[in-house]
């Protein structure tokens, strides 16, 4: 689990976030959502410790990062996962590199068993057989797979994914969402993902987010979305007028209008 | 940075294995330009000097070879190789960092806990450190060699002088100097480069900006330090 307690940061006279507070919990995927500029991106950035809140607390597990001492937040970073929106791969190391990247980094396994480790995760993937792939080589899709690969080869307990279906086919999507969530179920991961994809919020939304010009603004789960109220939210969700009847069909169906 | 540059790498292997990797990248990668500058060097330092020296009854033609060993040991191997290498190793460096930051991987080796500034730039700046000055040793070698070449292929004055003039008055001081000023150049040219690429912020613009930074501030820092060196130490 995961706890964000009342974070705040600003960049010089530019308040990105305020107030924040929220809680993750594991085993499910927790969606942070909200328009471009709404704070998203720092706010995981806080999260991963990558950079350092004004104002707030972050717990994992009752353990508060920027509370512990350096040696304290490396050994908790192995417990990190990230899946970045560019993917982040290492463009002079292959695939298979790339995955054993943090095994070499951190596990005092024998070269074998790092490389089972690395083909499991790329077979979890679907990936097999690419492992001489360079990235420069590889489609969109299948960099955030070796990406997702490289998250969770060190059998992560924290999985953070920045806009993973950014730049995807709506069918990649899919592909990728369904790999989030099988994988946050089979290894009871919090799962932390950051999108503006309206077929993700709805079909793997188990808690979600909303945040609006760096508060949270909304919080509740995807079929709680069809029946909020909070003009932002709904803005920003049900954007176009295609959406706006698609809920409407579907609130009649499900007998909420 | 600085400390945390120094402190103790996650894995003393992966350390070694980038560190050799940029060694391979900075010395054999730079080798071939370096070597063709500093023969060149040499051997127009040679007909210069004999030019200048010609019909010069007071100066025997010996002092040619002298000339050009001194001037290339003291001043031309260390401070070209350094701004050669200010052009090609620095901006290499830059824009490899600067990419790797823009991409977000600097970030994700955050994020995995590797120590970025040990990893990425103490690799690096050790790397420039023990292969720069090679590489200033082959040129100062090769710049005299150049000389040597354009004494064989000129008329202005014989082999055997030229043989004989580099091996006078020389005081292995000379070399440690040019030593000093390498290990220095080494240091200035990879600490600017690494530096101005892992703190890039923003996109390929940004990179191209970080990348010219690096040449010309190391380029700057270099000539500065080859003054105060030689006020120093001459």
């Amino acid at each position: 689990m995961i706890e964000i307690r009342n974070i705040s940061k600003s960049f010089g006279e530019q308040h990105v976030l305020h107030d924040v507070s929220a809680v993750f919990e594991s085993g499910k995927t927790n969606l942070v959502i909200g328009i471009s500029g709404s704070g998203k991106t720092v706010l995981m950035k806080i999260m991963t410790g990558l950079i350092s809140p004004d104002q707030g607390e972050v717990f994992f597990n009752d353990r508060s990062f920027f509370d512990l001492s350096r040696a304290e937040q490396k050994l908790l970073r192995r417990e990190i996962g990230m899946l970045f929106q560019g993917s982040a791969l290492f463009d002079s190391l292959t695939v298979e590199e790339n995955v054993m990247l943090p095994l070499n980094m951190f596990s005092n396994a024998t070269a074998k068993e790092k490389l089972n480790r690395v083909n499991f995760c790329l077979e979890r993937v679907n990936l097999s057989g690419s492992n001489k792939k360079y990235p420069g080589e590889l489609s969109g899709g299948m960099k955030k797979r070796v990406g997702i690969a490289r998250a969770i080869v060190l059998n992560p307990k924290y999985l953070f994914c920045d806009e993973p279906n950014s730049g995807l086919d709506p069918r990649t999507s899919i592909v990728i969402d369904d790999l989030i969530i099988e994988i946050t179920k089979e290894y009871n991961m919090t799962t932390i993902i950051n999108t503006h994809d309206m077929n993700s919020v709805m079909e793997i939304g188990e808690k979600i987010v909303f945040l609006f010009k760096g508060q949270k603004d909304w919080e509740g789960n995807s079929s709680e979305i069809l029946s909020a109220t909070d003009e932002n939210l709904n803005a920003f969700i049900f954007a176009s007028d295609f959406l706006r009847e698609a809920r409407d069909a579907l609130k009649e169906k499900k007998g909420l209008m | 940075m600085i400390r945390r540059m120094f402190s103790r790498p996650e894995r003393w292997q992966m350390f070694i294995r980038e560190f050799f990797r940029q060694m391979v990248d900075i010395g054999v990668g730079s080798a071939f330009i370096v070597l063709l500058v500093s023969i060149f060097i040499g051997a127009v330092t040679a007909v210069q000097t004999a030019y200048q020296l010609y019909g010069t009854p007071f100066v025997p033609s010996s002092y040619i070879g002298l000339i050009v060993r001194n001037t290339v040991i003291f001043e031309l191997a260390p401070t070209f190789t350094a701004l050669i290498l200010a052009g090609k190793v620095g901006s290499n460096l830059a824009s490899e960092l600067g990419s790797m930051r823009v991409t977000e991987q600097i970030d994700a080796l955050e994020i995995m806990g590797v120590n970025t500034e040990s990893y990425l730039i103490a690799t690096r700046i050790f790397a420039a450190l023990v292969t720069i000055p090679i590489l200033v040793a082959i040129a100062s070698f090769a710049g005299i060699m150049g000389g040597y070449a354009a004494t064989a292929a000129g008329s202005y004055y014989n082999v055997e002088d030229y043989v004989q003039g580099i091996r006078m008055f020389f005081h292995p001081f000379d070399v440690q100097l040019m030593f000093i000023k390498s290990f220095a150049f080494s240091f200035i040219v990879s600490s600017i480069s690494c530096y101005m690429g892992y703190y890039v912020q923003g996109g390929s613009v940004e990179i191209g900006r970080a990348s010219t930074k690096a040449v010309v501030y190391s380029c700057i820092f270099v000539l500065l330090a080859d003054y105060v060196i030689a006020e120093l130490l001459l």
